[in-house]
């Protein structure tokens, strides 16, 4: 025999190191680098020329439509796909066509995936035991995924005998025992309810603080990735369009698409007749004229489309005045009581509709009626400027 | 028994009609003439018609009582000194073993081949297993005999192959008979495997390559212990009715050996002992009934798992 070693011995041994080194890089150097990815489906191109860097324990979001590529690249990143071209490569290491069983990568399935034949400890076991750990290894690794998923108690119940909320955490913690570089989760909380997701979605945040493990959720729910991502990439027909933190994605989305798609917002046509160090004045057909402010390098004539938050719209009965910034008028037309928030419907005189949210603690003192005209008032830092 | 009461009243008159016309088969046509079996292999043999005695009448209550005394378990001590029913029962049972063994290790490939091939192949491939028995058994069982006889199909390719040089025995031995058995049971054991292999979520095995297993230890570690429940109803659906097997070995078998299907027939119509025959079938029944319950209290015990 020579001095080579199988693939699995190297894995348990990445393992038995990741041990001892600090679970959180000091430098957030790219650990996992997609370049120029591209995966066919017949003749549905699911991916297509994709390029993509994800820092070292960084909690990052996948997010598009149903049909936009993430699955198809989540599933490549654990190696139940390959990449028709380019290359992945983690840690430096091209894993692009590695099988799925000899990748320091775990993934947890949407459906969870757990095996009904096995208990909950059997279930987060099974990973440790192919990577040849002992049996006392296997043990407290196992102890420590009930502890770290507040499973404890429920080692000898087998998946048909959990809740729903159980079975993700059994399926989480399955991925995780292996100590995996990179976690891929598939939807994880598409199927619980929305009270359970919520606070699902704040244990995920925390168990990945607390082990510094990269991290890749795909989602199709843009809250959940604005709440539990560092940064999150915005996926269309297999193209990335936006990679942002939650912040910027919200704030300053590069298209109307990627605006339309994170959050509510407000879209208005215009063209450009004026732009002065930064205030750019805009003509529109349906509400007027607009100021916004923008590092964009535009010039008149341009036709742009101009983005506002329903939340960074002033709204004021018809009598108030001394709005600043940009002041439209227009008819209240319908308004939605959420409890906390409000969204009120204005047609505005010059013919577009808008939505405005206010928190109901403001408006409380002077309540609008429908039918009741309006004016509105949003300052030229909330309008963003978008060329596409 | 509040609770009961207003149980029953969940249930329409047509639904209790449904709950218990399975009871009411059961008893008209298994215990009913079960009992007339269990009588006479109690009675003894006569020449008569019927060939036993105690004949019941229940027109003479006074001889009704006095038949009932003459009953005997005779006939089960019999089974029991004579070597001739004892290696029956035991051939029996060891062919029936083999034969499901050989079903297992053929059938399981086969059925999870069908369960793989792509969804619009698989009602294809069902069609190919079910078919040929659309003949008559026996006459797929005559075929075979004219394809192992001396001068048959099998021994023309043979020696065409110059594999042998003179025809080979085939017929009347065991190996005939493990053939014609594995050929006649083989859809009996592909079509619960095929159903449970079928059901199986292939997420499951790209869940155990993600952990680490090859894809033969995700076979053996995720396939093979998920499909033990079709394994199990495969093999009882082959075992139970390849014991009692009487065509397979009477036309394709030697008859040095007898299994007991055969010395059944035997006492049945050569000896025209009825009594004894009908005691060689009580014991069968209760050596089959004790795999059942196995298998019943396993199947239960998974469903109350489950719960």
């Amino acid at each position: 025999m020579t001095s080579s070693t199988s693939p699995l011995d190297m894995m348990a041994q990445t393992l038995a190191a990741s041990e001892h080194s600090p679970a959180v890089e000091a430098d957030r150097e790219p650990a996992l680098r997609i370049a120029s990815v591209t995966k066919r489906f017949g003749n549905f191109t699911a991916v297509d020329d994709l390029t993509l860097d994800i820092k070292a324990g960084e909690f990052f979001a996948l997010l598009g439509p149903s049909g936009c590529g993430k699955t198809t690249l989540l599933r490549m990143l654990a190696g139940l796909e390959s990449p028709d071209s380019g290359s992945i490569m983690l840690d430096g290491a091209d894993i692009s066509h590695v099988p799925p069983h000899l990748r320091p990568v775990n993934m947890m399935f949407q459906s969870y995936a757990l095996f009904p034949h096995l208990d909950v400890a059997g279930n987060i076991a099974f990973g440790l035991k192919r990577a040849k750990l002992s049996q006392a290894e296997v043990d407290s690794r196992v102890a420590e995924m009930l502890a770290l998923t507040q499973l404890e108690g429920l080692e000898k119940r087998r998946p048909d005998q959990l809740s729903g909320g159980q079975r993700q955490r059994v399926a989480l913690a399955r991925s995780l025992a292996r100590r995996p570089r990179l976690l891929l989760l598939d939807e994880p909380l598409a199927a619980l309810d929305k009270k359970l997701r919520e606070s699902t979605q704040l244990e995920l945040l925390k168990v990945q603080r607390q082990l510094g493990t990269t991290f890749v959720i795909v989602t199709h729910d843009q809250e959940e990735a604005m709440t539990v991502a560092d940064r999150i990439a915005v996926l269309d027909k297999g193209r990335l369009v936006q990679v942002a933190t939650p912040r910027e994605l919200y704030e300053h989305p590069n298209s109307r698409w990627v605006a339309g798609f994170v959050g509510d917002i407000n879209l208005i046509e215009g063209q450009v007749v004026q732009i002065h160090s930064g205030t750019l004045t805009l003509k529109t057909a349906d509400a007027g004229t607009l100021v916004a402010r923008t590092s964009s390098e535009l010039v008149p004539g341009m036709t742009i489309t101009v983005a506002i938050r329903p939340e960074k719209i002033k709204i004021f009965g018809e009598s108030a005045s001394g709005a600043g910034g940009n002041a439209l008028r227009g008819e209240l037309i319908e308004i939605g009581y959420l409890g906390g928030t409000s969204v009120y419907t204005v047609r505005l005189t010059f013919g577009a509709t808008v939505r405005v949210v206010r928190t109901n603690s403001e408006t409380v003192e002077a309540p609008l009626r429908i039918g009741q005209r309006v004016s509105l008032s949003v300052a030229p830092e909330a309008c963003i400027v978008l060329e596409k | 028994m509040a609770a009961g009461s207003s149980a029953r009243k969940l249930f329409s008159r047509p639904a209790r009609i449904a709950a218990i016309s399975p009871y009411v088969w059961m008893v008209l046509f298994f215990a009913v003439p079960f009992l007339f079996v269990l009588k006479i292999s109690l009675s003894q043999t006569a020449i008569a018609q019927p060939p036993y005695m105690p004949v019941f009448d229940l027109g003479k209550p006074g001889a009704l009582s006095q038949a009932f005394a003459m009953l005997s378990a005779d006939n089960f001590r019999l089974l029991l000194s004579d070597n001739l029913y004892v290696l029956s029962y035991l051939r029996s049972v060891y062919v029936a073993v083999v034969s499901t063994l050989i079903l297992l290790v053929i059938g399981y490939p086969v059925a999870y081949g069908m369960a793989r091939l792509p969804q619009r192949l698989q009602p294809v491939a069902m069609m190919l297993v079910i078919i040929p028995f659309w003949t008559s058994f026996l006459i797929r069982i005559y075929a075979w005999i004219n394809v192992l006889q001396r001068d048959g199909l099998l021994n023309d390719v043979l020696t065409a192959l110059h594999l042998v040089s003179a025809p080979v025995v085939w017929l009347s031995t065991d190996s005939a008979m493990y053939l014609g058995i594995v050929y006649s049971y083989f859809p009996f054991m592909i079509l619960p495997l095929y159903a449970t292999l079928s059901k199986q979520d292939m997420t499951l095995l790209e869940a155990a390559a993600d952990l680490g297993c090859s894809r033969r230890q995700a076979f053996w570690l995720v396939t093979f212990p998920m499909s033990l429940q079709g394994v199990a109803a495969g093999a009882l659906l082959c075992f139970i009715p390849i014991v009692g097997e009487f065509v397979i070995p009477d036309l394709l078998a030697g008859s040095e050996k007898l299994m007991i299907g055969q010395t059944l027939w035997l006492e049945f119509f050569t000896n025209r002992d009825w009594p004894v025959a009908s005691a060689i079938a009580v014991v069968l029944l209760v050596l089959l009934v004790v795999p059942l319950v196995i298998y019943d209290r396993l199947q239960r015990r998974q469903l109350e798992e489950a719960r």
